[in-house]
């Protein structure tokens, strides 16, 4: 049972009545999503329905407007599956800046001449860890296999599941449709996204990801930022940052995956 | 002949909410605590965790949230309730339209309060009242007791219509104030209000692919869709009395439908409020027939639909005062809605008891006599 908050996501299932989703699927308010998916699994847990209430949300509805919603149903551990698809920006509107948008990246409302944004990306998947969610992870569109296996796998848990998958958006990082994979690679591939697992108490690193805990393994991050126009007017000095920066994510990471590895 | 006797015992209209909710059977229960509506939910969290009732009872982090999770279970085919007041009612504002469009048949208590600037938990009934327009039933108990049999009807009109149905209590005059009422055996509540029903038309199941609220092909789906909402509130006016009528055979108490009416039939002056004061309005109506003016009381029980057609039988009456506990930039809501029936001339609309102001039966009277002077439009007292 899907809900799906407004987001590019409402826009792709088809127009009404018809629709191109085959499975049953409510569409909600920006911010209810984790809310409104809660009251669905108590619902089937009253009426004796076998079901998972699962929500696919951007990163916009998740991280922003329906962060205490996501909050809230992580503490409460309720019986939800919350897929967070993130393609760092409000894109449905129109590519706005987001909490998920990377720092110095070009949208409308962080204008390159101004240097793109400020601010840091919001690491929300580590986030919901610290909420004790039983099951945290992230994922890559570049990677179908080890996205299902994390769905399946979390779809066994009962309790607040969070997955943070990394999706491309073409039209709003400025690349040619045709590179999308590409683009999700490169971001494994540089280091800048990493990939991870909370499951049962054990955090680990997962293949792709865990050969690049080796930073001399990492391709320079240029080559995933050359890929996309919302970072042309990136500068050497700022391109060395935040290759530090995800060093320090690669550090938090790796400490989280001794402290809490088998 | 059944030999089911009702229980006579004492409530504040709080826990009388909350025990109608408990004999109501609902599946799933969220909600946040406001001022004066706190106490709904707190008796309800206690059934809960006694067992008395088995349901889910979700504590959720804003009242936003509080309706969607309510408004989730209904879509999944659960019976499901929350309650709140003012600053929470307002904070819900888009899933009360979301929820009205869904046509999900939740059922909210609305304990009513003034809306700040400055922080202020008393009476007044300018929360229920902006909601009016969002596709919500909206109805207002006067008493203890007719707060515990809205809430049960509630739940069967909601089930029956499709539409989501607010049921107003007044904060503190009726929530927190103890007076006698009758609580009726379970078994007659079950056979008043069976469980809803599992054939629900479109229910989201594992299975059936069907989705909801997505774009439409074409503008005019979505017109027709808002064009049934008005119907079903037109149909829901039949539903109103129907049901008032069958819960007043069952149970042994009804109110007239949509409106109460007391001596209207030689009324050369009519009265109309809404709520709880209409305990102070009736006594006043009742001196001043005593003192040979024949004057007549008209409350109103729904807001939504509007009893238009009960509105116009006043049409025989000289001059209308209506009392508004609500105040708005263009007057009180009461005001210009029975305006709108009877027309401008007729219409004398006192706005009073706002913020929670005190306002008794001499009050009452003394307004009266201001607004016959005034004729029309607006008198703020
Ligand atoms: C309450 C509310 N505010 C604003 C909007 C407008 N809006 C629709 S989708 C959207 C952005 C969604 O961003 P995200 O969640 O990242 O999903 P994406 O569009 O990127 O897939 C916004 C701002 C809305 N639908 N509701
Ligand atoms: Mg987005």
């Amino acid at each position: 049972m899907l809900s799906i908050p407004a987001s590019c996501a409402s826009v792709v299932q088809g127009l009404g009545p018809k629709s191109g989703i085959g499975m049953p699927l409510l569409n909600v308010p920006f911010a209810s999503a984790a809310s409104v998916a809660t009251g669905i699994a108590e619902a089937f847990k009253q009426l004796g329905v076998k079901g998972r209430a699962v929500v696919w949300a951007g990163d916009g509805g998740t991280a922003d407007i329906g962060f205490a919603a996501v909050s809230a149903a992580a503490e409460r551990n309720s019986d939800v599956l919350y897929v967070m698809y993130d393609n760092e920006a409000y894109m449905n509107t129109g590519i706005q800046r987001s909490s998920e948008t990377p720092k110095y990246a070009w949208t409308t409302t962080t204008p390159a001449y101004a240097g793109g944004k400020k601010e840091q990306k919001k690491d929300v998947a580590l986030i919901m860890l610290a909420h004790g969610a039983p099951y945290v992870a992230t994922a890559n569109i570049a990677y179908p296999q080890d996205l299902y296996r994390k769905l399946k796998r979390a779809a066994e848990i009962e309790g607040f599941k969070f997955i943070h998958l990394f999706a491309p958006c073409p039209p709003g990082w400025s690349f040619d449709p045709s590179l999308t994979v590409e683009v999700a690679r490169k971001a494994v591939e540089t280091g800048y996204w990493i990939l991870w697992e909370y499951d049962d108490g054990v955090f680990k690193l997962n293949p792709p990801s865990t050969i690049y805990a080796d930073k001399s393994k990492r391709r320079p991050l240029k080559e995933y930022l050359k890929l996309q126009g919302r970072f042309a007017h990136l500068t050497d000095e700022q391109i060395a940052e935040l290759e530090k920066e995800i060093d320090k994510r690669w550090d938090t990471v790796l400490k989280l995956a001794k402290a809490f590895g088998k | 002949m059944r030999q089911l006797a009702s229980l006579k015992t004492a409530l504040t209209g709080n826990y009388a909410v909350a025990y109608a909710v408990k004999m109501a059977k609902p599946h799933v229960i969220a909600a946040y605590p406001i001022t004066p509506q706190t106490t709904i939910v707190e008796k309800l969290s206690e059934f809960v965790a006694k067992g008395e009732l088995r349901a889910s009872f979700v504590n959720v982090e804003s009242e936003f949230s509080a309706l969607a999770t309510v408004y989730g279970a209904s879509m999944a085919g659960a019976r499901a309730f929350t309650a709140t007041s003012s600053h929470g009612l307002f904070y819900m504002y888009e899933m009360l339209w979301w929820a009205a469009g869904s046509r999900a048949p939740i059922v909210m208590a609305v304990v009513t309060r003034t809306v700040g600037p400055p922080w202020n938990i008393h009476d007044e009934h300018n929360d229920i009242l902006a909601i009016r327009d969002s596709g919500w039933a909206v109805a207002m108990a006067s008493s203890v007791q007719e707060a515990f049999d809205l809430t049960v009807q509630a739940f069967r009109l909601a089930e029956k219509a499709y539409i989501p149905v607010a049921v107003g209590l007044d904060g503190f005059v009726l929530s927190h104030t103890v007076e006698t009422l009758e609580l009726p055996p379970q078994e007659l509540v079950d056979e008043f209000l069976p469980p809803r029903s599992p054939n629900a038309p479109m229910p989201l199941r594992p299975g059936l692919p069907l989705t909801f609220g997505n774009i439409p092909s074409d503008d005019r789906i979505h017109a027709e869709h808002l064009k049934r909402i008005y119907w079903a509130h037109q149909e829901a006016k039949k539903a109103i009395k129907e049901i008032d009528a069958e819960y007043g055979k069952l149970l042994g108490r009804s109110y007239g439908g949509l409106v109460e009416r007391r001596w209207l039939e030689d009324a050369k002056y009519a009265v109309v409020c809404m709520g709880a004061w209409c305990g102070d309005a009736e006594a006043a109506v009742e001196s001043l027939r005593r003192e040979g003016v024949p004057v007549g009381l008209m409350r109103l029980r729904f807001i939504r639909p509007f009893p238009d057609e009960e509105v116009a039988e006043l049409e025989a009456a000289e001059k209308v005062v209506v009392f508004d506990r609500d105040i708005t930039p263009a007057g009180g809501v009461l005001g210009r809605e029975v305006a709108s029936v009877l027309g401008r001339d007729k219409v004398v609309d006192v706005v009073a008891g706002i913020a929670g102001v005190d306002f008794k039966a001499s009050d009452f009277k003394a307004a009266f006599r201001k607004a016959l002077e005034a004729e029309k439009g607006v008198v703020l007292i």
